[in-house]
């Protein structure tokens, strides 16, 4: 009977491909932040193609995912876009006994994306918290063409959007009204098909949209995100982006690590369009 | 024209139009998706796409890990959920009075699983099968090591294969019930058991339907993304699962980040349009196979 | 989850076997050597065991049923027992408004990410309400009328096309159909209505529509196809115009079913998750304008769970947004099995 043979086949690939346990090299997970996601698969990339043993699989989900997951111990790697909080830490401590490692391994310049026909180009922070805690409701207010403003932010569990909620709306809520999108690429996609629309998120993901320059209050001059103001941290949205690990990294993940912060993993930041650390 | 001869044929055109107007608008629908798909999917598909895992953030190569993954989950689930579900059938149909108290409640257990959102079965899989099962496991076998307190494959199809238990357990009774009982009570007259009623008379004749039910869950399990997304599904994966606790690449998860997460919506809707298409294609295809022969299961 | 929906509900809107028809013989004899190789002796001892096993299985529905619930209720526990869990949330603050820290009044509010959680409830029920209703406000007169061409207007030869054709539509995974709104039906929508937010309640409405629909459609042909024959002949033959025969006779007749449909349509239209965590928006407002971004329970679980702490008040938050999701399309489902029960009699002509 045909079907049975098929039944077989299909019964006999099953358990040879899930049977293969055994093979060369070990594997490291690294989870975390969207916004490096990108970023980590790259580099995962590249650092196998130089050490074709270890294998580094990457998933994104947000920096809250992947500290969960740091955790709850289902990665070895947390890649994160905000530092870890103090609650956050104590919950590794007590379950590991030991202090959570903290390694920068890349800058971004957080930008504030609009649509490219906008005729804003610079904005104070005070103006941002303004509009993404709903208090400004029209582009009238903050010098634009008279409109409502539509405001895009990110899912909560990203870090873009607590590094955004801490260091922007010091620490107040987003307006209720502000769209949650899964990812920072789907911001850019919405800013750049709604003329009303402002969001934020990493300059890598930049394309299509306006990045207004950033300006700390009303009389200093407006930044806008580079190398130099990035890292001399000139730049009012600049941040670190982390790995996490739970302990010291040895064996494959030292590898890996410092494999990232040498030339080569910087090199590949910078192309993604990130900062060098250094 | 006599006024109620009027009345009547307009009534018929009134609802004869919109009735029509109706189905047209529906399968209108349909062609518009498929061919949106079809159209912007079909110039990037070739054998390199889906033979080559993806390269460059997403951005370039091919979906093979997908695929691959989401062939061993439906393989997994169908192994898992087409046994139970046919048993649950057989019971229901050749074993219980048909009107027992028992067999009313496995019908509507039945029934109420089969309206139950599929997010809560992510939320189930994630709560019973990774965090009860999987770190029970790891207590009991590896000393507390992870290994299977994680999403993984095996978690995650049998997520889906609890999904899809309804559809198998439906689609065997239908077939089960289209034998007619004569054939069943000439068997027994025959001394033969019970047992060997269903095993060499019923099980054979109902395979092209527990066949379709298989098909129709394995569709299923090919797009179903919310149950995964907690019980085993990866954003990107380098290597093929090889573990039956890895994580796995899916062809619907792959589209969700794709559309959301991917790092150039524009530079990568060729790839997302033609893993799309790759999606469509498999579960149509799937879905045509299961209405084909259940046409022919009909008309026999 | 169109297949199994609808057919658990097609076959027990089957007319039952007391018509007459349902036990015809369909098929031929198969080829006797089924037949002849059965053998008279008494079955072997191994028989039993292995049928105490198939028993044994047909119970995996209900203990499925039984686990759901119980492992949802064991997530959320702690909302209830745990004074740490009850420091962050309470029932009062999640059904009713409270006046938050920074807040003039009191509202509503779905901020889980902040100094002080706020896991107001409301917004998403609404939001989830909202893009269901109007799912079904385009899905029923489609799904019905649809129905009505296939069951009484079609030729056979178009039927035979058109009825698999729609119901392909429920094979269409509902990540296409999200990607579909989200890519394609929501620059359409804005271009052709101009409202403010790209992703907003209407594009995730329609694109829920046409998940809806195949459910729908299918059980409310599987009902009309069901209304006796002998009804429609006998509206025939008292002179009814074949509009008066569907409208008069047909749909009362098949109401229980089409009932049924509708109720199962929004059980789907409520649970479904990929389509709205695509193309709502996910913005947790408070209001009834069907232009206005939406999040659902579906949605906020979907996109939230993967974030949290396992055993942390969000997570069990987020447990119990799906009890009450689970709840819901069992009430649904309740109701259905009624209305079966009521098609049942009615074709049978007991009611």
């Amino acid at each position: 009977m045909k079907l049975k043979h098929l039944a077989m086949l299909l019964f006999t690939v099953t358990v040879g491909l899930t049977a293969r346990t055994a093979h060369a090299g070990g594997t490291v997970t690294v989870k975390g932040s969207d916004t490096m996601v990108i970023l980590g698969q790259r580099w995962a990339e590249e650092f196998m193609k130089a050490h074709p043993d270890t294998t580094i699989q990457v998933t994104g989900g947000g920096s809250g995912t992947g500290i969960s997951a740091l955790i709850n111990g289902t990665t070895e790697i947390c890649q994160a876009s905000r530092p870890m909080k103090p609650a956050e830490r104590e919950q590794i401590k007590a379950k590991y006994a030991s202090d959570v490692i903290e390694i920068p391994v890349a800058m971004d310049g957080l930008s504030v994306y609009l649509h490219a026909s906008n005729k804003i180009s610079e904005l104070t922070m005070a103006q941002l918290k303004g509009i993404f805690t709903g208090k400004i409701t029209d582009w009238q207010e903050v010098g634009g063409a008279p409109g409502k403003i539509t405001v895009y932010s990110r899912e909560n569990s990203s870090g873009t959007y607590v590094f955004f909620k801490e260091h922007v709306l010091e620490g107040a809520d987003y307006t209720p009204r502000a769209q949650s999108l899964p990812g920072t690429a789907a911001v850019v996609n919405a800013v750049a098909r709604d003329k009303s629309g402002i969001g934020y998120g990493g300059e890598a993901y930049a394309k299509g949209i306006k990045i207004p320059k950033v300006k700390k209050d009303a009389a200093s001059p407006g930044i806008a995100p580079s190398l130099a103001t990035v890292q001399s941290g000139t730049y009012p949205l600049a941040r670190n982006l982390f790995f996490y690990t739970r302990t010291k990294p040895a064996g494959d993940i030292k590898t890996f690590v410092d494999w990232v912060l040498g030339p080569a993993g910087q090199a590949m930041a910078q192309k993604v369009g990130y900062f060098p650390v250094h | 024209m006599s006024a109620r001869l009027l009345r009547a044929r307009m009534g018929d055109w009134t609802l004869g139009t919109a009735a029509a107007l109706a189905t047209l608008l529906l399968l209108v629908a349909l062609l518009l998706i498929l061919g949106d798909v079809g159209v912007h999917g079909a110039p990037r598909l070739s054998w390199a796409f889906l033979s080559q895992a993806p390269r460059e953030g997403m951005m370039e190569g091919g979906i093979l890990p997908a695929i691959v993954g989401t062939a061993m989950l439906v393989v997994l689930m169908t192994a898992a959920s087409v046994p139970v579900g046919v048993a649950t059938a057989i019971y229901l149909h050749e074993y219980a009075a048909p009107d027992s108290r028992w067999a009313r409640l496995v019908r509507l257990g039945v029934q109420n699983l089969a309206g139950v959102p599929s997010i809560v079965f992510g939320l189930f899989g994630l709560g019973f099968f990774v965090q009860f099962l999987g770190t029970g496991m790891d207590t009991l076998f590896h000393d507390g090591k992870l290994v299977w307190g994680q999403p993984g494959l095996l978690w995650g199809a049998l997520t889906l294969a609890t999904l899809t238990l309804p559809t198998t357990i439906v689609a065997t009774e239908e077939a089960l019930r289209a034998i007619p009982p004569a054939q069943r009570e000439a068997a027994y007259a025959l001394g033969s058991s019970r047992f060997e009623v269903v095993t060499r008379l019923l099980l054979p004749q109902a395979m092209p339907g527990i066949l379709t039910g298989a098909i129709l869950a394995v569709s299923r399990g090919a797009g179903e993304v919310a149950p995964i997304l907690f019980t085993g599904a990866a954003y990107f994966l380098p290597k093929l699962p090889h573990d039956l606790h890895s994580q796995f690449m899916h062809l619907g998860y792959h589209v969700y980040v794709m559309s959301t997460q991917s790092a150039d919506v524009d530079a990568s809707a060729p790839i997302l349009y033609a893993t799309v298409a790759v999606l469509l294609g498999l579960t149509f295809a799937l879905n045509l196979a299961a209405v084909l022969l259940r046409a022919r299961m009909r008309r026999a | 989850m169109p297949d199994t929906a609808s057919e658990s509900a097609t076959i027990e809107a089957r007319p039952p076997s007391g018509l007459g028809f349902a036990f015809s013989p369909r098929r031929q004899l198969p080829a006797t050597p089924h037949v002849r190789s059965l053998p008279t002796r008494t079955p072997p001892r191994w028989h039993r065991p292995v049928e105490w096993v198939v028993r044994g299985m047909a119970a995996a529905a209900i203990l499925a049923i039984i686990l759901i619930f119980a492992f949802l209720v064991r997530s959320a526990l702690p909302l209830w027992t745990s004074s740490e869990a009850r420091k962050e949330v309470t029932q009062t603050q999640m059904w009713f408004a409270q006046t938050w820290p920074g807040y003039d009044a009191a509202e509503h509010v779905w901020q889980p990410v902040s100094d002080t959680p706020k896991y107001g409830i409301w917004p998403l029920l609404t939001g989830t309400l909202k893009v269901s209703l109007m799912a079904m406000l385009l899905a029923g007169p489609l799904g019905v009328l649809a129905a009505i061409y296939v069951a009484c207007y079609a030729r056979p030869k178009v039927r035979e096309v058109v009825k698999p054709a729609i119901e392909l539509l429920a094979g269409i995974p509902s990540v296409v159909l999200g990607f579909f709104a989200l890519i394609v039906l929501a620059t359409w929508m804005q271009t052709l209505l101009g409202v403010e937010s790209r992703l907003n309640g209407i594009v995730a409405g329609v694109a829920l529509a046409l998940a809806v629909v195949p459910v729908v459609f299918t059980l409310s042909e599987e009902a009309l196809r069901a209304v006796p024959q002998g009804y429609v002949e006998a509206s025939q033959a008292l002179g009814a115009a074949k509009w008066q025969t569907i409208w008069h006779v047909m749909l009362p007749t098949a109401a229980p079913g089409i009932a049924t449909a509708m109720a199962l349509g929004l059980g789907r239209a409520v649970g479904e998750t990929m389509i709205v965590l695509m193309a709502s928006g996910n913005a947790a407002i408070l209001s009834w304008n069907p232009a206005d971004s939406v999040r659902t329970l579906s949605a906020t679980i979907a996109a939230e769970l993967g974030e949290v702490v396992s055993g942390s008040p969000h997570y069990a938050v987020l447990f119990y947004l799906g009890l009450v999701l689970f709840a819901f399309t069992f009430a649904i489902n309740a109701v259905a099995a009624h209305w079966i029960e009521r098609q049942k009699d009615r074709v049978a002509g007991r009611a």
